[in-house]
């Protein structure tokens, strides 16, 4: 205030006075920014921004705020990891790791899990994050898909989704390889072995890529490193700004109903309401993976113990999100052709390298592809429920039930073992079932949307009747209040008013007497 | 209850979402601006308890914190106090802040085909201005180009390591090399009782990765097992030995099963006969496991006759 006061020509005046006489200090901030980056328009614009309410679309805000937690506490782990496959005595405070040879990655993970306060919730945490930060993906990508939220004029940013999902996937892998321990330098076994199963180029792609023949040179740690803090996060920004800036620039897509059209949005205003619910659901899901990372242990390497590339252990499983590709190795039969002197395993180059090839690849064209096979070239801005597109229902559906085959087809052992069955059984059983589950789970799926766009009021929620019995003994049934998505009449939606007259009664009495909502919602 | 069909009771908009002229001015008793709580005093004690829940999760875990900390109650302090937090917010903006239901209209995005003409024909009409009759330094740009490209891929590419020349064809295994545990200490014929195994390498290679080999001693111990015609010496004393690199994707084959004469790749439960070469019976390994062929010298120590006949580990484009 000493600033204001002090001012040439002001004078100390009484509170209510000055304030009087002093120009809204919103309207001279708002003033002197957009004098100088003409703000005003744009900026109204986008605190008006509608936000379209339904609990879908709070997936990808889960992607979103795994990602900052991701960055604050990479961040944090940054600043204690070592990326050095350096040689050294353990000597730290795990006392059943004492004496062990253990590499400067392993030992300086360790160290940031044990001797620095807090270090080990905001480890568990960063690894949580990532889990949770590609399930939002996929699970967002699930809801974008048997929408229809995919079509024209969203291809690019299915596309650029797409690429985030790779990214994500990529990053998750080479994040849980750097602690240097038993399982993450198995995975590291396993990925050398893709590269080197690549015709023509692998075998030069593999020796460049770690310094030599496995285990390499002890490069591949630090490479992984800034690959994993810098380039791959750098993207990832990049692409996010692109994602959500398509957004904003074609706007939100909607379900269809009351006051919703192809040519509007409808819903509440960015701000104050919807910068509210996001922020504090960014505050929800840091909640709950800050839970996650103090209360459920994930990865403890000192179990598994520094990687040494002669030692195996039982049950040695990747990251969720790797398992479908792990069922696939695992499923695949032995097939390797030696041709003309050259090898071609494709036991590995199939099931590693072309089969997620592929599927990455069909994502990529499946906009171009249903609009071709459909002819429909319209824009579209309002979703479509699921039921009503059987064939695009039934295909998402097969898809997911063979991802899902997949990823259970990565713990063939396990199942082996507590089914007390023939390993040889079951992975029989997933090279079938690889196939018989999707196309069941696809024509299942298919005429069950069938079934449900045939039947009226579907889907709406039927209001509650409430009977009630006389003293002599009649009964009355008495329909309830309407609610959200009744069906009922709404309030015609209005264009977010920029100026409120805060003179008004902000409670009209019959709401706050009664208890009882007195305008229905949507 | 039929009276909140009047929809428009109380809205006054002055003009249209960001239309020239004014701005859309409401009433604070605009039903589009009251809270969606149905009681609006019980929602915000609710929210506030919330918030006060957040605070003081947030203040224990600076507590905890301050006096040493402990992993769980870190995560209970410092997840409660954000979920509460974070949920009050919510809370505060779902049920108290309007929810409209608001509406923005939605322009298309596309242009006129006037427009679409004009941008098109200057890439086009430019493009070809730029290189109308000058197709010669067009040429001499994309060859340049081009080669930018490829030479940049060069330090990208090829600085990081060495090709990979005959390195996945050899192992340190030569003829002569005596087999050493994982300490450097040879391997007696008495060191394995029948129906053991251990991980052994070429002497002064313990470690190895390509070097490491499976010793298994599925015995009788006065018999030479012969897997295969034509390695009629190579299993000396009972004792046989194998590379233990897997043959699909490179993991240690490290679990011998004594009982059924098997060896089993941890990784994807690739099983290789013993007994028969290594030969894989099942699951994705396309390829038996390399044999050592083994000697026993004088003193009685175990030693490699030769390196391994083949390349050891997974397949690759230049195995034959």
């Amino acid at each position: 205030m000493s600033a204001i006061t002090s001012r040439p020509g002001g004078r100390v005046r009484g509170r209510q006075s000055r304030r009087a006489n002093k120009p809204d200090p919103v309207v001279a901030g708002v003033r002197w920014l957009d004098e100088r980056l003409g703000v005003a328009k744009g900026g109204r614009t986008l605190l008006d921004k509608i936000f379209p309410d339904h609990w879908s679309f709070l997936l990808g805000e889960i992607a979103l705020y795994s990602f900052v937690v991701l960055i604050a506490t990479g961040i944090f782990l940054s600043l204690y990891f070592i990326p050095s496959a350096k040689e050294l005595i353990y000597s730290g405070p795990y006392v059943p790791l004492r004496g062990a040879r253990v590499s400067a990655a392993f030992e300086s993970t360790v160290n940031l899990s044990f001797s620095v306060r807090s270090g080990l919730v905001i480890r568990q945490m960063h690894h949580w994050a990532a889990d949770v930060f590609v399930g939002a993906i996929a699970v967002h990508m699930c809801r974008i898909f048997f929408t229809g939220a995919f079509r024209k004029p969203r291809e690019l940013n299915w596309m650029i989704g797409i690429t985030l999902l790779i990214l994500a996937l990529t990053n998750g892998f080479i994040g849980y390889s750097l602690p240097d321990d038993l399982v993450s330098g198995t995975g590291l076994r396993i990925m050398f072995s893709i590269v080197l199963s690549i015709p023509i180029v692998g075998s030069y792609l593999a020796t460049f890529l770690f310094g030599g023949n496995f285990p390499g040179d002890g490069t591949i740690i630090p490479r992984l490193f800034i690959i994993h803090v810098l380039v791959v996060p750098l993207i990832i920004l990049g692409l996010l700004g692109a994602h959500l800036g398509l957004l904003v620039r074609q706007k939100h897509t909607q379900f269809p109903g009351h006051g919703r059209t192809e040519k509007n949005v409808v819903g509440s205003p960015m701000y104050p309401t919807f910068i509210a619910k996001t922020t504090g659901f960014m505050f929800v899901t840091t909640g709950v993976l800050w839970a996650l990372g103090g209360l459920a242990q994930i990865n403890p390497i000192w179990q598994f113990g520094q990687y040494e590339p002669y030692k195996i252990s039982y049950a040695v499983q990747p990251d969720w999100y790797m398992g479908w590709l792990d069922g696939a190795l695992r499923i695949m039969p032995p097939i390797s052709w030696t041709l003309w002197g050259h090898t071609i395993p494709f036991v590995i180059l199939f099931p590693a390298v072309l089969f997620p090839g592929i599927c990455f690849n069909l994502f990529y064209v499946w906009p171009f592809v249903e609009a071709k096979v459909t002819g429909d070239r319209a824009e579209h801005n309002l979703l479509d429920r699921p039921r009503d597109k059987p064939r695009r229902t039934a295909i998402g559906v097969a898809s997911l039930a063979f991802f899902f085959t997949l990823f259970a087809a990565s713990s063939t052992d396990v199942l082996a073992n507590f089914f007390k069955i023939s390993l040889n059984e079951v992975v029989w059983f997933y090279r079938f079932a690889v196939f018989i589950i999707p196309a069941a789970a696809g024509i299942f799926a298919y005429y069950l949307c069938l079934e449900m766009s045939g039947v009226p009021g579907i889907g709406r929620r039927k209001r509650a009747v409430v009977i009630t019995r006389s003293a002599q003994g009649e009964y009355e049934s008495v329909s309830t209040e309407p609610r959200p998505g009744d069906g009922e009449a709404e309030l015609a939606p209005i264009p977010v008013p920029g100026r409120v007259d805060l003179n008004g009664d902000p409670e009209p009495v019959e709401a706050a007497s009664s208890g009882v909502r007195r305008i229905p919602r949507r | 209850m039929t009276d909140h069909t009047d929809v428009t009771s109380g809205t006054d908009v002055v003009s249209g979402n960001g239309a020239p002229g004014g701005v859309p001015l409401a009433k604070f008793d605009d039903p589009h601006l009251q809270p969606y709580a149905k009681n609006a005093r019980r929602a915000e004690m609710l929210i506030a308890a919330l918030l006060l829940l957040g605070l003081a999760g947030f203040c224990a875990y600076g507590g905890l914190y301050w006096v040493g900390g402990q992993t769980q109650w870190e995560g209970v302090f410092g997840g409660v106090g954000f979920f509460a937090f974070g949920f009050g917010l919510s809370a505060w903006g779902k049920y108290l802040l309007p929810q409209g239901p608001f509406v923005e209209e939605r322009h298309s995005l596309a242009s006129t085909e006037t427009e679409v003409e004009a941008m098109a024909s200057a890439i086009e009409d430019r493009g070809k201005m730029v290189f109308y009759r000058r197709g010669f330094l067009g040429t001499i740009l994309g060859a340049g180009a081009g080669v930018m490209g490829i030479v940049l891929a060069f330090p990208l590419l090829r600085s990081l390591g060495p090709p990979p020349r005959k390195t996945f064809d050899t192992t340190d295994w030569r003829a002569g090399s005596y087999l050493v545990d994982l300490d450097g200490n040879r391997i007696h014929k008495a060191d394995l009782e029948v129906g053991g195994s251990l991980t052994v390498f070429p002497e002064g290679f313990a470690g190895s990765s390509a070097s490491q080999t499976m010793l298994i001693r599925p015995g009788p111990t006065d018999v030479d097992i012969v897997t295969l015609p034509g390695r009629e010496t190579w299993g000396p004393r009972g004792y046989l030995a194998y590379s233990k690199l897997c043959t699909h994707a490179g993991c240690p084959v490290g679990l011998y099963e004594e009982a059924l004469q098997k060896l089993l790749c941890p990784c994807h439960q690739s099983l290789f006969n013993i007994l028969t070469g290594a030969n894989p019976v099942f699951g994705p390994a396309p390829r038996p496991l390399p044999q050592l062929p083994l000697m026993i010298d004088s003193a009685g120590f175990l030693v490699a006759q030769a390196g391994y006949d083949q390349p050891v580990g997974p397949g690759f484009w230049e195995r034959s």
